[in-house]
């Protein structure tokens, strides 16, 4: 109920005493209101601004946070107001609602920051008032449309492709991707030659060459060099049937794939060639032939797959369909009405070109787009004036729906650039964000290295107080979870590493399932693209490296320290190097919006003084999963 | 030359186009009725402020306090003070949804509207919920009695009564069980009429209504209800 109703209820029962003397019954018991009536004002504090109203004013809607019971968990007892860590400024404008019944939309701020505090106050966007829906609808609408693309940017080209993808999956990520890889930049490269060359030849072939030795009539190319211009239709035909048929092949959706356009338009483009071979060489049947040929014409429109503009300006077309309509009929409208009137004006004068209503319609197209061929002019005074009129208008009506076209292709090109730099930009986040994810990683490492788990003693309190607590309770919750499943935590390098030695070191160590030692080099360390974890927890082998001296020759390259065995990582505190001067490893949290990227970079740099604990390390998956809630 | 048919129209929409252009540079102005709109804006600039807050405290019966947030709701909805009757009824429209409470509504417009200007201020809203929830039981009963009495003469006639009662019903809408029949509200008054008129004139005055009511029991129980409302 709005503010005013509630304003007003009081009153409406009051008048209820004019019912009394008139009543058939005995009135029903009124309801018993058991908190005091006084009102009473509130003190709202949010982040330092203070607030004061009335009770009763956010009593008006009691299906709010402010309006209920809720509030009380923010109260504050020692200041007796009720405090709430958000947005002052925000506030502002809840508090409005309040107290006039009407929300405004800011429009100075974010529609997804408004949004959320809305949500916060449990109030519906839908009562924004008459006055700003409008602004917080496109807004909000403009918003939608960027999520939109920027989640459908993120699924599409430089996402990793998931690992088991078929040939067809690869296939159709090739053709729809080309950048993926060389072979389909290839393949791109020169379909978009070869249509070139098609549109080319068309051109060219009805373009009159010289004529043959002993005539004298001039023939179009085409029919000069016919067999050369054959032999080239001949292989772009091919090429394009190549191309077509390679993605109905690898299409995830067939049917989906037939119909849409670009599809079509392949169709189109190479039919007139079979139909051509098909057809025999007959007069009358190759009237209609000649008319398919026209058809060849569309594999211009092939190159819309190989240029982006050509598909905003589609995108666009399409887009503004309903202006484009609009346009259609009102010229269609204006072109009816004053063909009609120039007709009737000038069906007096003798010879007159304008015969007939639909013959004045050329005229009025040509006047009103002001074409002005002059092959039909009026000649009364009535025809000139009316002429005139219908000249004027025409500017007039198709100047109308023009700005609405353009401002809509602007803003689809624009988003466009947004898309791309939006791209870029993901990109360097991504990559930030698995630096991050590999400095929290060696920061644990690192915390273990330094025997954070065993008892403190004089060397090791020194560099562990840099630890803030958030990091401390972090570390153990890791530490716990790799008790929990008895493996342990390493790194990418080192995973790697290991991957090799153990092909190595399987000869000398005391494992049983030697004879499987092949079958887990291959499969423990595939290709990098790959998640090994997978493979790799399927795998029995157990591997206890009790040596130390096996493992020196890991370490060659590294100026770690000394690498432990599990199980005398507990005991040997003194071989520890503490190095931990050099490092400052940060961890923060950010809420990652996007699917931690699982797969290590070719790129990533070797991290300063890995920790060279070898692990039985399946967890690799873990490592990633739980990394996930904390980077810089 | 005689002007042909299609050349009467062209000229007809020269000289069209040509009082249009007349118009457009402001040199001829048809006979324009643009004085009109002016007169609604007064209207709405007009404000009113209430008498004091001592003088209302001792007019009625209510604290200060209530004063004060009695004003504060009423001039929240009316900035400028005044109810007019179109505003009235859609407010208390508000309250009965299904049915039709716009000419009750009018009755009881006239009821708080004491000084008969079209429009209800503070003074009376606020003097009139004091009858109703602070009054005696008499108040009360006279200003139920006022109500009823639709052109204040002091007597309450049958077809007064029986606007009344109409207006009562209409509020209840068509969705009622047992469903409002066309003869309810005569059988009502008819009723009304047995019990109060004590003369047998076809007419109601003040003291017959307040007598009659004063000995009905359920009557004087329930004017207690409404007393806690504010």
């Amino acid at each position: 109920m709005a503010a005013g109703v509630a304003t007003w209820l009081p009153f409406a029962r009051a008048a209820a005493v004019g019912w009394l003397p008139l009543a058939k019954k005995s009135m029903p018991k009124p309801p018993v209101d058991k908190k005091s009536r006084n009102d009473e004002i509130l003190f709202v504090n949010v982040s330092g601004l203070r607030f004061q109203t009335w009770k009763n004013t956010l009593d008006r809607y009691p299906d709010t946070l402010l309006g209920s019971s809720e509030k009380e968990f923010f109260f504050n007892e020692d200041t007796q107001e009720y405090f709430f860590d958000r947005d002052p400024e925000m506030f502002r404008h809840i508090l409005n609602f309040y107290r006039t019944g009407k929300l405004h939309y800011p429009r100075q701020e974010c529609i997804q920051a408004f949004d959320e505090e809305l949500a916060f106050y449990g109030i519906v966007p839908d009562i924004i008032g008459d006055c700003c829906m409008e602004e917080y609808r496109d807004r909000k609408k403009e918003n939608q449309e960027r999520l939109a693309e920027d989640t459908e940017a993120e699924m599409a080209t430089d996402a990793p492709l998931p690992p088991h993808s078929t040939r067809r999956e690869r296939l159709w990520r090739a053709f729809e991707n080309p950048h993926t890889s060389t072979m389909a930049l290839v393949f791109y490269y020169v379909t978009g030659f070869f249509i070139a060359v098609s549109v080319i030849a068309n051109v060219v072939e009805t373009v009159p060459c010289r004529p043959l030795k002993g005539s004298k009539k001039e023939l179009p190319c085409g029919e000069k060099y016919s067999l050369a211009f054959f032999c080239m239709d001949t292989a772009c035909v091919l090429i394009f049937t190549f191309e077509y048929l390679m993605r109905l092949f690898a299409a995830p959706s067939r049917c989906k794939f037939m119909r849409s356009v670009m599809s079509v338009i392949d169709v189109v483009a190479i039919m007139p060639y079979y139909i051509g071979l098909v057809m025999p060489e007959n007069e009358d049947v190759s009237g209609a032939f000649v008319t398919l040929r026209v058809f060849r014409v569309f594999r211009i429109f092939k190159f819309s797959r190989h240029s982006q503009g050509l598909r905003i300006l589609g995108y666009t077309l399409k887009s503004c369909a309903s202006e484009l309509g609009f346009l259609l009929f009102s010229l269609t409208m204006a072109i009816i009405i004053f063909a009609t009137v120039m007709f009737y004006a000038e069906k007096g004068t003798k010879g007159t070109n304008f015969s007939s209503i639909p013959a004045s319609f050329w005229y009025t197209i040509v006047t009103m787009t002001t074409l002005g061929y002059g092959d039909m002019v009026p000649t009364t005074i009535a025809g000139k004036i009316f002429g005139s009129i219908c000249s004027l208008s025409g500017v007039l009506v198709i100047a109308l729906p023009v700005p609405v076209i353009v401002s809509n292709f602007s803003r689809i090109y624009h988003q466009n650039q947004r898309a791309d730099k939006m791209r870029a930009q993901q990109k360097v986040r991504l990559a930030r964000i698995r630096l991050a994810k590999k400095g929290t990683t060696n920061a644990f490492l690192q915390y273990k290295e330094d025997g954070g788990f065993q008892d403190r003693d004089s060397n090791g309190t020194l560099c562990l107080k840099n630890r803030s607590s958030f990091e401390h309770q972090h570390h153990h919750l890791l530490h716990c979870l790799e008790k929990t499943t008895n493996h342990d935590f390493t790194d990418e390098l080192t995973y790697s590493e290991m991957c090799m030695t153990e092909s190595v070191g399987y000869r000398t160590s005391r494992s049983t399932s030697i004879s499987s030692q092949q079958g887990m080099t291959t499969s423990c360390c595939p290709r990098r693209s790959k998640r090994r974890a997978i493979r790799l927890a399927n795998s029995t082998v157990s591997v206890s490296r009790g040596s130390v001296q096996e493992l020196d020759t890991l370490h060659v390259q590294k100026h770690s320290p000394e690498p432990q065995s599990r199980s005398s990582l507990n005991a040997r505190t003194e071989d520890l190097k503490l190095n931990c001067d050099d490092r400052d490893f940060t961890a923060a949290i950010i809420s990652i919006p996007t699917p931690p990227a699982n797969t290590p970079d070719e790129s990533l740099p070797p991290s300063p003084a890995i920790p060279g604990i070898l692990r039985n390390s399946r967890a690799t998956a873990y490592t990633h999963e739980t990394v996930k809630i904390s980077s810089l | 030359m005689a002007i042909q048919g299609m050349e009467l129209f062209a000229v007809a929409v020269v000289m069209l186009l040509f009082f249009i252009m007349l118009k457009q540079f402001g040199i001829w102005e048809p006979l324009g009725l643009d004085e009109s709109f002016d007169c609604d804006l007064e209207l709405s600039m007009v404000r009113h402020q209430p008498e004091g807050l001592d003088q209302l405290q001792a007019q009625t019966k209510f604290t200060r306090k209530e004063l004060q947030s009695l004003y504060r709701g009423f001039k929240n909805e009316c900035p400028s003070g005044l109810v007019d009757e179109e505003t009235f009824k859609s407010i208390y429209s508000q309250f009965f949804p299904q049915g039709d409470a716009t000419t009750y509504a009018h009755f009881l417009f006239n009821a708080f509207d004491m000084d008969r200007n079209g429009s209800i201020n503070f003074e009376d809203f606020v003097i009139g919920l004091s009858v109703l929830l602070r009054g005696s039981v008499t108040e009360k009963l006279r200003w139920a009695f006022n109500l009823y009495d639709i052109n204040k003469d002091g007597y309450i006639t049958r077809e007064e009564m029986l606007a009344i009662i109409k207006s009562i019903y209409d509020m209840m809408g068509s969705y009622t069980y047992p469903s409002v029949r066309e003869y309810a509200a005569f059988e009502h008054v008819e009723i009304f009429f047995q019990k109060m008129d004590r003369n047998r004139d076809g007419l109601v005055t003040i003291d017959e209504f307040i007598e009659t009511c004063q000995r009905d029991e359920n009557i004087m129980s329930s004017m207690q209800l409404f007393e806690n409302v504010i």
